[in-house]
């Protein structure tokens, strides 16, 4: 099973990824540097946080149009597994694997936090290892991760049930109080209907490993490993 | 030919603009009270095309595409000839 992350000039959780991946995991994990566009060799992609080129324009709207995105397009197509963090999320919604927008903050700040979010489905290798409506807790950092979507992509996302995270308080009420930024229902994370394409803006691979503070995180890329292995 | 562009890229009304919120605010308090505020880009683009509809019809798709995302932003093309 192999591991591989994408690296935009400007991406800085690349390597907080390959710790999980290559070292908790112990999977082949690669970098794939923007420019590559052979990614066939990989299982899972990972579009990780940081700030690719800048978020000069918008968000992930230049890191959209680099060259290894056709073969990610490829890889979904293909049903194969995409996670994209923070950053990553915002790329994967630029580009259209995934619906919605992200825009600034409702408070405007930059938020650096530990957020409780509810799983609202465990049926996706990504969230198999988690109950359904448990309650987690996972660090986020964004300062434009309101989740926005018009009013009929909204109801499709909850149609077909592709919402998969919502910010909620300690014991999963979805209130706006505990919501961190203005996302629209309180979404923190959504998938492809196909459920092999994850968006997320909170970070899990900063919450694998006990010192880090929380290994609410871990049970992610455990689920997906396991996925994995039963497809294989 | 060469033409300069003049593209204003907006939010769409239905999306919140915070920052356009919190000038609003500023402003209030300087007294100045004004209807609403709302904060978009401007991009300037010096391109070679054989006419104005050429010109035109590159810079939508480059607005469409890169320049504005149609999720939360429209786009207006202001077009001069220069040379």
């Amino acid at each position: 099973m192999k591991f591989g992350i994408l690296v935009f000039p400007g991406s800085n959780c690349d390597r907080d990824v390959a710790t999980v991946t290559s070292g908790i995991l112990q999977q082949p994990t690669r970098l794939i540097w923007h420019s590559d566009t052979d990614i066939s060799d990989c299982d899972v992609i990972v579009v990780p946080g940081g700030f690719s080129y800048g978020d000069y324009l918008r968000c992930g709207a230049i890191a959209r149009f680099a060259p290894v995105m056709k073969s990610l397009q490829e890889h979904a197509a293909k049903g194969k597994y995409v996670l994209g963090i923070c950053n990553g999320f915002q790329i994967l919604t630029e580009s259209g694997l995934l619906q919605g927008a992200l825009v600034r903050n409702r408070d405007l700040h930059f938020i650096c936090d530990r957020a409780p979010l509810r799983v609202e489905r465990n049926d996706l290798a990504f969230t198999k290892k988690y109950q359904k409506q448990q309650v987690i807790s996972l660090p986020i950092a964004h300062g434009e991760g309101c989740y926005f979507a018009d009013a009929d992509t909204l109801k499709e996302l909850e149609d077909n049930n592709q919402v998969v995270f919502r910010y909620s308080d300690a014991i999963g009420n979805i209130t706006d109080d505990a919501n961190p930024n203005g996302s629209v229902s309180n979404i923190a994370g959504i998938c492809n209907k196909q459920g092999n394409v994850l968006g997320m803006m909170p970070h899990p691979e900063r919450a694998a490993e006990g010192i880090l503070g929380s290994t609410d995180g871990k049970a992610l890329f455990e689920g997906l490993l396991e996925g994995l292995l039963v497809n294989a | 030919m060469k033409y300069q562009a003049r593209i204003f890229v907006t939010l769409r009304p239905s999306v919140l603009d915070p920052a356009g919120t919190a000038v609003q605010s500023a402003l209030k308090q300087m007294d100045y009270h004004v209807d609403s505020v709302r904060i978009g880009k401007y991009v300037e683009i010096v391109l070679d095309a054989d006419n104005e509809a050429e010109a035109s019809q590159k810079l939508d798709e480059a607005a469409d595409k890169l320049l504005a995302n149609p999720v939360i932003e429209n786009y207006r093309v202001e077009l001069t000839p220069i040379a």
